[in-house]
């Protein structure tokens, strides 16, 4: 069992009484990409001030590589930070912005050259040193500001929504290198950042804030696919929450009574008769079907018996490799669907106004407690 | 695009209150320098190099490095007092800096004669200053400080700190904190960020800052008359005694020339060292 590289127990920080970070507990392993995600103001970025050395929190504990740095300096910490707007100095090239550390620290002329220029290979800017920072554009100065920070082989590297200023194909392309990097340098990387995306494509583990609390925390699928409260799961990408009310249990499976139709549903929790829940179904969890051709065809009748509840689509939205389709349950409920094109057919399946049979692949969906 | 009425009216105002009262003088100044000095009329409208000739004197030269180390010590101090205050007024929670702002320039609103004479009042034998100093203890007799270099010192760097203390807050309000916390960040002190990133940054109002001392200390004529006696001889008495009391017009000219060359000189000096750094500097 290695010993994890930083842990917070029990943090808290606030700021002129408005509570920024509420009783955060941690733990950062070894090597791992960690990306703490939530929107604007749940307390992500005071996280990582706090790691940085840049915030000291009021209570709790937080230690790096076992030591607690409490009153620790920002200088003396063996972490580096890559700021959201770069911080770049810009009265010193791209060469000296990279070298400062190390001249800080006494290395070499010669050392510092051959690191640098290691440096500015890795991020793939070996002809730019003699530039100044603003001659570069925004992707070269994330890519100085990178390299600025890994230069000084820190046991933790702090990103700070080190993308959110790149254009989306720029973004794309840096998320991949950023994994790369990490790979390459074994360096663990605290990422912070809104963008689920981002979170998810990068991340060995997503850890969800929102109000300075962790809502959850786990591998990108666990977060996306076992999702512990209705917040993790509607800020993780699109959902529907149907309600209902479990009515018995078979075996490993509960029924219950959802939008008006009785099904069967798998959950990971207990629950009691008369229990109300919220079953949460990803847009592209369910199967729809017209009811026309259930009543002309038996044998899609038998494969879709399991879609019970009943609704009208009121409209199709094109997405590129999928379309998305608005329907209206009977009992009011408004749901999303996103469907995959028919590759034989030239035109969409579904029309506004068409009666549908919806159902849902079996297991795919999360029952929670019901909340509020 | 044809510029607006208004516009042109208002830039031609600007343009000619600055020919008029600016050049125009400047001009006549640098025209008389080159004259010759004339007993009865002030001037004698014969060209001659001998005011120039005489600005370069041993007494003379003795009493321009004077004049030169005093406002360069006043302009030190100046710095060395303004840039802690600057600093603390731009980093200040934004409630306090306009009033810190305005006790900056509140004694503008007197006329400086009238401030250096109730320095007077303060630095004097039984002055402010000596009053609070015996009935502390500290001294057991007044200390003299009127009409001594200090008193000087004193009334220069009261005068002008505003001067200094404006452009630097400029300098320092622009500064982003984050380049501070990138510095810190990459294992430098404190002390290391002030000298490798704040200073270099705020480079533009140390040097307007010390452009805006320097010159008008060097000037400052009725400062060292009041408070230093005439004992203490600065370029701006000179100048002022060429004018009034000696009454060689073309030798106070001369003088004031010189001092406009030397600041330009000065000024020429830090852009090209600042060209050679390779950065852009805006003042």
């Amino acid at each position: 069992m290695t010993q994890p590289v930083v842990t917070l127990d029990g943090v808290s920080k606030s700021f002129d009484g408005e509570t920024a970070v509420e009783n955060v507990s941690l733990s950062i392993k070894d090597g791992e990409f960690i990306t703490l995600l939530g929107p604007s103001g749940c307390g992500k970025t005071t996280i990582l001030r706090i790691l940085g050395g840049f915030e000291e929190c009021d209570s709790g504990a937080v230690e790096l590589d076992g030591r607690s740095v409490r009153g620790v300096p920002p200088e003396s910490r063996t972490v580096n930070t890559v700021f959201q707007s770069y911080a770049l100095f810009p009265h010193m090239n791209v060469f000296d912005n990279v070298a400062f550390g190390l001249r800080i620290a006494g290395k070499t002329e010669a050392e510092i050259h051959r690191t640098v220029d290691e440096a500015l290979k890795l991020v793939r800017l070996e002809s730019m040193g003699r530039r100044m920072p603003k001659e570069l554009s925004g992707g070269q100065q994330q890519r100085v500001a990178i390299a600025r920070a890994i230069v000084n082989k820190p046991r933790v590297l702090l990103l700070d929504e080190p993308l959110s200023a790149l254009d989306y194909r720029l973004r794309k392309q840096m998320q991949k290198e950023l994994k790369e990097l990490q790979r390459t340098l074994g360096i663990t990387f605290v990422l912070v950042t809104h963008d689920q995306e981002e979170a998810f494509s990068m991340s060995d583990r997503v850890v969800v804030m929102n109000d300075g609390r962790i809502e959850q925390v786990g591998s990108p699928r666990e977060i996306y696919e076992e999702p512990t409260n209705l917040y993790v799961a509607r800020f993780v990408g699109e959902i529907n929450v149907l309600d209902g009310t479990v009515t018995g249990r078979q075996g490993e499976s509960y029924t219950a009574e959802v939008e008006g139709a009785s099904v069967l549903v798998k959950a990971r929790r207990e629950f009691a008769d008369g229990d109300r829940v919220h079953v949460l179904l990803r847009p592209e969890d369910f199967r729809v079907e017209v009811m026309k051709d259930l009543e002309e065809s038996p044998d899609l009748a038998h494969k879709f018996a399991k879609a019970l509840l009943k609704g009208t689509v009121d409209g199709t939205c094109y997405r590129g490799a999928t379309y998305d389709v608005d329907i209206t349950l009977d009992d009011g409920k408004r749901i999303l669907v996103t469907e995959f094109f028919d590759e034989d057919s030239e035109t969409l399946y579904f029309h506004a106004g068409d009666r549908v049979a919806v159902g849902w692949f079996e297991g795919w969906e999360v029952i929670l407690p019901h909340e509020g | 695009m044809k510029d607006s009425l208004f516009k042109r009216l208002v830039v031609s105002g600007v343009l000619g209150w600055l020919v008029l009262f600016g050049a125009v003088p400047t001009l006549m100044l640098l025209a008389v320098s080159f004259l010759s000095r004339d007993p009865d009329n002030l001037i004698k409208p014969v060209l001659s190099l001998s005011s120039y000739a005489e600005l370069f004197q041993p007494a003379l030269g003795a009493m321009l490095a004077e004049s030169m180390a005093m406002a360069a010590t006043a302009t030190l101090l100046c710095l060395l007092i303004g840039y802690p205050f600057a600093y603390v007024v731009a980093r200040a929670d934004r409630r306090y800096t306009r009033t810190l702002l305005l006790l900056v320039m509140i004694p503008f609103w007197t006329n400086t004669l009238i401030r250096t004479y109730a320095l007077v009042a303060v630095l004097k034998a039984d002055g402010v200053v000596n009053k609070l100093l015996l009935l502390l203890g500290v001294v057991d007799a007044p200390v003299k400080l009127m009409y001594t270099p200090t008193a000087v010192f004193i009334g220069l760097v009261y005068t002008l700190l505003p001067f200094m203390i404006l452009p630097l807050y400029a300098a320092i309000e622009k500064l982003d904190c984050k380049l501070l916390e990138a510095s810190r960040d990459l294992g430098a002190s404190r002390f290391s960020t002030f000298r490798k990133i704040t200073i270099p940054l705020t480079m533009p109002g140390i040097v307007s800052g010390c452009m805006l001392v320097f010159l008008p200390a060097l000037g400052m004529f009725y400062i060292p008359d009041i408070l230093g006696g005439a004992r203490t001889m600065l370029l701006g008495n000179y100048i002022r005694d060429q004018f009034l009391a000696a009454r060689n017009i073309p030798l106070g000219a001369a003088a004031s020339v010189a001092m406009t060359v030397i600041m330009g000189l000065m000024l020429a000096l830090y852009y090209k060292s600042v060209r050679r750094a390779g950065r852009k500097v805006r003042i």
